[in-house]
């Protein structure tokens, strides 16, 4: 089968990042871009899957400005097959995201999508349900475990009180949990080798989706910084203080 | 204006989330409509109508909803969503599954996880792991919103609403619950608990997180534990309070051997008294730590539980 991976280009998660002093945004000029950390989980299973001859062909797809072909070579140095970026310089939100990957899955006819659960930026865990909305398919969402049978693929869920398996009929939806895999690195002759791999360019308009954003964003702060505490030097202290200072034992 | 709330339920009972997303139903203002869908769950729906705020708890009892199957909720809910301006569920795992298929269902998008109403079409949320706050006004006509329990004091449990039992039955048919491994725990439930005492790396291995259980016995406490001590499989996954994890916001929190990573204060700064124990003073729990305690764990936690 043919599996459709998702990547995002966000800033990299070691970044501390800075919120502007006009409060319009966050500051991203000059910082490290990486791909997600949920997406590098996703492109893993995928590679993984064709290793284990479950899949025949990984697909990545990127959308947003030309700079996110950097994380769709990043993929292919990782093992995908082909690239598809769909380029804009507009901020896309989920369900345009979705709306626009409903597309390419229309075209592609993959047999599974893996996306990571949610991007470290926008912080939302929406693309991957809202895309199985779109295509009408069933969703594995945190998923972190995954095994294909002929035609249906079982899921285990990292869900609040532990874990819950689900069966889910293919084609389907994944979003990826950390504990899913540990991804690999890219060497450098990958890295060289991802650079001849086929990526395809295309446009929003190209796919007829309108992609006018829902949301407006009033305001980006800085969230209330906490007052600076105090070194106790002994647990008598520690304990004095929590039940006389801050009465909250 | 009226607003769905969905409630959150499992094994019978209904979910202390409940309560605080009704909460933040009550801020937006307007008649508030709780919906128990389920397998088996008219005991939660007698439960529901106790709520305070809520008009009227809609009951949808089938089997096709059982663990709430994002498929069966989404269809369930957005065939629901035409009488309310606002749709509303707690940011669990449960909530976090079904609500974004409920929105591109009904072709709007979704704000996740809002700490606070500004009006009935402005919220706030968290971005960037909590390290920027973000003010989003929603131009949709339906208002799908997930909601951060920490954000909402929780609404009393003495009200009086009227039950009405929904027949929709929606069975997608694509997907089926095999089995799930609940962790058992007697302690209380991290996102409700008062206090919360986390370990991290530095417990060293999974038994040193006896001693924090003890401690956590004295103290009524629930016990965490930091990404670092999951992935070195100290404990169980469903105790990580973290960005990728469980958002808390207890009383007290205790950090053990944790060094404060962006990834664990996402998840825990909004607690209103952090004490940090950890014996490298450069560690940056200590910048967000009311109470710090540089020393060594292993001499204070034993000391400590003596002491309460």
């Amino acid at each position: 089968m043919k599996v459709l991976v998702a990547v995002k280009r966000v800033v990299d998660y070691n970044v501390k990042i800075r919120v502007k002093s006009d409060e319009s945004d966050v500051d991203l000029a000059n910082v490290k871009m990486a791909m997600n950390p949920f997406c590098e989980i996703a492109v893993e299973e995928a590679v993984r899957l064709k290793e284990k001859g479950v899949a025949d062909e990984v697909v990545v797809v990127s959308m947003g400005p030309k700079a996110c072909q950097e994380q769709i070579r990043t993929a292919m140095a990782l093992g995908a097959d082909r690239g598809i970026q769909v380029e804009t310089d507009e901020t896309l939100e989920s369900l345009a995201v979705a709306k626009l990957l409903a597309k390419v899955v229309e075209a592609e006819q993959p047999g599974l999508v893996i996306l990571g659960k949610q991007s470290i930026d926008s912080d939302n865990n929406q693309t991957g349900q809202m895309l199985a909305a779109l295509t009408g398919m069933a969703q594995g969402t945190f998923a972190s475990e995954i095994n294909i049978a002929e035609e249906t693929v079982d899921v285990t869920r990292e869900v609040d009180g532990g874990l819950e398996t689900l069966t889910l009929k293919l084609p389907a939806i994944v979003t990826t949990d950390l504990r899913l895999n540990e991804p690999r690195y890219a060497s450098l002759p990958n890295i060289m080798k991802a650079k001849r791999k086929p990526l395809d360019v295309k446009t929003p308009a190209d796919f007829g989706v309108d992609i006018t954003p829902r949301l407006k964003t009033l305001k980006v702060e800085a969230p209330a910084a906490r007052e600076a505490g105090i070194l106790v030097n002994s647990v008598d202290e520690l304990v004095e203080k929590l039940k006389n200072e801050a009465k909250v034992i | 204006m009226s607003i769905l709330v969905i409630a959150e339920h499992e094994n019978g009972s209904l979910k202390g989330a409940t309560l605080n997303t009704v909460a933040a139903a009550q801020q937006i203002g307007g008649d508030i409509d709780l919906l128990v869908a389920g397998s088996g769950c008219g005991a939660v729906a007698e439960e529901a109508a106790k709520v305070n705020g809520v008009a009227k708890v809609l009951l949808a009892d089938a089997d096709c909803y059982n663990h709430q199957l994002a498929e069966n909720m989404a269809q369930l809910v957005a065939e629901l969503a035409s009488g309310y301006s606002h749709i509303l569920a707690a940011a669990t795992t449960t909530g976090k599954n079904f609500m974004p298929r409920v929105a591109a269902v009904l072709d709007v998008a979704q704000i996740s996880d809002i700490v606070a109403v500004e009006s009935a079409d402005t919220f706030k949320r968290p971005i960037y792991a909590g390290n920027a706050i973000a003010t989003v006004q929603s131009s949709d006509s339906v208002k799908v919103v997930t909601v951060r329990s920490t954000g909402f004091e929780p609404v009393d449990t003495d009200g009086s609403a009227s039950v009405e039992t929904l027949s929709a039955v929606h069975d997608a048919g694509v997907s089926s619950f095999v089995k799930e491994e609940l962790a058992k725990s007697d302690r209380p439930e991290l996102t409700s608990a008062g206090v919360i005492i986390s370990g991290g790396r530095g417990m060293g291995n999974g038994e040193n997180f006896a001693m924090l259980e003890r401690v956590a016995d004295k103290l009524g406490a629930a016990v965490g534990a930091s990404r670092a001590a999951v992935d070195a499989g100290f404990v169980p996954n469903d105790m990580q309070v973290g960005q990728t994890g469980k958002i808390v916001a207890p009383d007290l929190y205790i950090a053990v051997g944790i060094s404060g990573a962006i990834q664990h204060l996402a998840g825990m700064k909004d607690s209103k008294f952090i004490v940090a124990i950890n014996k490298d003073e450069e560690a940056p729990i200590f910048q967000v730590a009311d109470y710090g305690l540089v020393a060594d764990l292993f001499d204070v936690i034993p000391e400590l539980e003596q002491k309460l």
